[in-house]
């Protein structure tokens, strides 16, 4: 009776095998790009993680700057995209193994790390040339004085609200966290929550509650300071209050985003690539920054990848790699990726036409300079940034969860990063 | 007539002993006939020993190894681990999450076993009963199994949604809650949602064996159970249930081996969060290997996992050897 059951079984069986391998095999197509190739082109390889993200067209829009510096420089680009979580242990092998692309964009709070791991070229060696770039973000590209990673763009955060709802419920844009508060649990109701957040356990939640954090006064250093406690607890409060859902914690910034387009989000704390995907969807929006506890705008976290060059024994290719990082610097590329996805350019001269070109942006390029590099100062964590940021993350979702008081959630955090950075 | 054989092989060109026997020719000792013939067993073997080398003994080994160092991404580069003995070891036990994540696997182990078998082997005694459409039925069952449980997680995630899930709606809407449960997101429910997609994903292996096992046992022995007078109970407590028991020893234990090393249910559900609450020294050790960037620690982890599995292992060969006597 067994054996009458086999065809049945490896038939079945068979359609697994298939159905697997179909998949992985969808999965694991890389999204080649190839510039034109004319004779004597230098071939480069490029990883990055613009899959799709933000307005489902940051991989799409990279392709065809990638591709523009390109056919400029003669160059042919072997481009592979990689999910964001698996980048870093890509990167990693690869490391091992010595074969790094050739220019490698890494999101920039893992600079430092990876940068100190010995892998990474000094940019300027290669003539990347620095002039009139945003401090933070050379910061956020350096160790020790050097810099290993820079981008033509970089990004920030803010509050988008609905002009519909607040509207109907009377109410106006918050300036304090008070009114964030107040705003909040008014427009909570019929299925909508007034505000949206992403506080997954990955970067995401970190760098999402550091203006709140920042704002506060708090210090990376200590995590469990009065003011850092202040900050979760005001996010606590949102989600107790109901205010925010409690699947905040499994949301990423593309879910929250989802939420306020679909209208069951009245307010959301998002970042400025939205724009795309905000004016497409058509929705009547408007951006206030993210307020100090008092009133002021809040100091936020400077977002954005780098683009570094891998230490190679190939230094034709690192040299064109500098070229073409350089190309990517120019003011020309820089507008064009601010239109394409909405970053705000990395030159300030630049940022300040694309604030005239799109007003939508003026209030991100307002804010850009006063951004934080995170493991920059004022903590200065260096690489080890991700020893803090992590327990940080998990003391967010603790707490929201109820899991911990706020305090605790954040007293057992200082500990693990403590213990982490020994 | 051995020794003629024998003749014919140190003429052909035969692996092992007629190689050795060219070395030196026109020696009269050649290799006896049982010789080579465990020669040539051995060489047949040669292809599973490196496989079993290659891609068991190396990674494990290796993994020790690594649990012995500091490992960090730096290594990656520079290829330097400075050892530092136990150090992992102590760090790992002393990390409050390796309690929870400890406790998580054994409970998450636990229940998906009891409920698997339980669950599998009603439905196998429902399909041994022959009747319209059984084995269309049968064959439905299997698809949480043949399903990739990446698209599985993804599909269960909805369904536990806490303002749009399905399972939230039905439940309120029968009036057994109130307010929507936070499946994913309360702490102490989240441990539990993962374990019920692991239960519905293992079910129809423990049917598809329970099933196999009940068709194999004879009918006369019911019939005589029936000719006795034993009630349906009775035909299963000592019909059904003692002859059962060599496959459902097999698929217990191949269950607990399966379920100590699920990864991907967890990770494409909760990903051990919120906070670390359901995680199990699988996808902790994961995390702190590559989120932590800690490879060392995340080593350690995968050792004590190890330890377990194998005691598990040694466990299933014990009484495979038993059975098999």
């Amino acid at each position: 009776m067994v054996r009458k059951m086999l065809p049945l079984v490896s038939l079945l069986l068979a359609a697994a095998l298939a159905l697997s391998i179909s998949s992985s095999a969808a999965a694991q197509t890389p999204a080649p790009t190839q510039a034109a190739a004319a004779t004597g082109a230098v071939k480069l390889t490029e990883w990055d993680y613009f899959t799709s993200g933000g307005a489902g067209r940051s991989g799409p829009a990279w392709g065809d700057i990638l591709n523009q510096c390109g056919t400029d420089n003669n160059i042919t680009i072997d481009r592979q995209s990689v999910p964001r979580d698996e980048l870093i242990s890509k990167t990693l092998l690869a490391a091992q193994q010595q074969q790094l692309p050739d220019v490698l964009m890494i999101d920039n709070p893992d600079l430092q790390q990876v940068a100190n791991t010995g892998a990474l070229a000094v940019l300027t060696d290669y003539g990347v040339d620095l002039t009139g770039l945003y401090k933070n973000l050379i910061d956020a590209g350096s160790l020790n004085g050097k810099v290993y990673g820079i981008a033509p763009g970089i990004n920030g955060m803010a509050l988008f609200y609905n002009v519909d709802l607040l509207n109907k419920a009377g109410v106006k844009p918050p300036t304090t966290w008070a009114e964030v508060k107040d705003t909040a649990a008014k427009l909570t109701g019929n299925g909508v929550y007034g505000i949206a957040f992403s506080a997954p356990a990955t970067e995401e939640g970190s760098w999402q509650f550091e203006p709140w954090f920042w704002g506060a006064g708090g210090d990376l250093k200590k995590l469990d300071s009065p003011e850092g406690v202040k900050a979760l607890q005001f996010w606590t409060d949102l989600v107790t209050s109901g205010s925010a859902s409690k699947s905040v914690v499994t949301w990423n910034q593309g879910d929250v985003d989802d939420q306020f387009i679909a209208g069951k989000a009245a307010m959301q704390q998002n970042g400025v690539w939205n724009l795309g995907a905000l004016d497409q969807a058509k929705i009547n929006y408007g951006v206030v920054p993210i307020p100090k506890p008092d009133g002021g705008a809040a100091p936020g976290p400077m977002g954005g990848e780098v683009l570094t060059i891998p230490l190679s024994s190939n230094q034709a290719n690192m040299q064109a790699a500098g070229k073409l990082v350089n190309c990517l610097l120019s003011d020309k590329t820089m507008l064009a990726w601010a239109q394409l996805n909405a970053y705000i350019p990395a030159r300030q001269s630049v940022a300040a036409q694309a604030a005239k070109d799109t007003p939508a942006m003026k209030p991100f390029v307002d804010a850009a300079a006063a951004e934080r590099s995170r493991p920059g100062p004022p903590a200065n964590l260096g690489p080890d940034y991700s020893k803090v940021s992590q327990p940080l993350w998990n003391a967010i979702q603790a707490a929201l969860t109820g899991a911990k008081t706020p305090q605790q959630a954040l007293t057992d955090a200082q500990k693990q990063a403590e213990s982490a950075m020994q | 007539m051995i020794e003629k054989q024998r003749k014919s092989l140190t003429n052909g060109p035969i692996v092992g002993g007629a190689a050795a026997s060219a070395a030196a020719p026109g020696a009269p000792r050649v290799l006896g006939w049982k010789q080579q013939h465990q020669l040539i067993g051995l060489v047949f073997l040669l292809p599973a020993v490196v496989f079993v080398a290659i891609f068991y003994v190396y990674p494990i080994v290796l993994n020790i190894v690594i649990s012995l160092e500091r490992y960090t991404a730096k290594s990656f580069v520079t290829g330097e681990a400075p050892f530092i003995g136990f150090d992992n070891f102590i760090r790992l036990f002393g990390n409050p999450d390796f309690t929870v994540a400890l406790q998580n696997t054994f409970l998450f182990t636990l229940n998906s076993l009891i409920f698997q078998f339980v669950i599998g082997l009603a439905l196998a005694l429902f399909f041994n009963q022959r009747f319209p459409l059984s084995r269309l039925l049968r064959s439905l069952f299997l698809l949480p199994w043949l399903a990739p449980i990446l698209v599985s997680g993804a599909i269960w995630v909805r369904l536990f949604d806490l303002d749009y899930g399905v399972i939230n709606f039905v439940l309120r809407s029968l009036g057994l809650i109130q307010q929507p449960l936070a499946w994913l997101t309360d702490p102490h429910l989240a441990l539990v949602s993962v374990l019920i997609a692991n239960i519905w994903i293992g079910i129809p292996f423990n049917m598809v064996i329970l099933y196999g096992g009940l068709q194999n046992i004879p009918n006369t022995l019911y019939e005589a159970a029936m000719l006795d007078g034993a009630n349906a109970w009775q035909k299963f407590r000592y019909v059904s249930w003692p002859l059962l028991r060599p496959v459902s020893t097999v698929v217990l234990l191949l269950g607990l081996i399966y379920t100590l090393k699920v990864f991907d249910v967890i990770m494409s559900i909760t990903r051990g969060g919120p906070a670390n609450v359901s995680q199990t020294l699988n996808t902790w050790a994961y995390s702190l290997s590559f989120t932590s960037f800690d490879f060392g620690l995340g080593a350690a982890a995968g050792d004590i996992l190890m330890l377990v599995v194998l005691v598990f292992g040694l466990i299933y060969l014990r009484y495979a050897a038993r059975e098999g006597r």
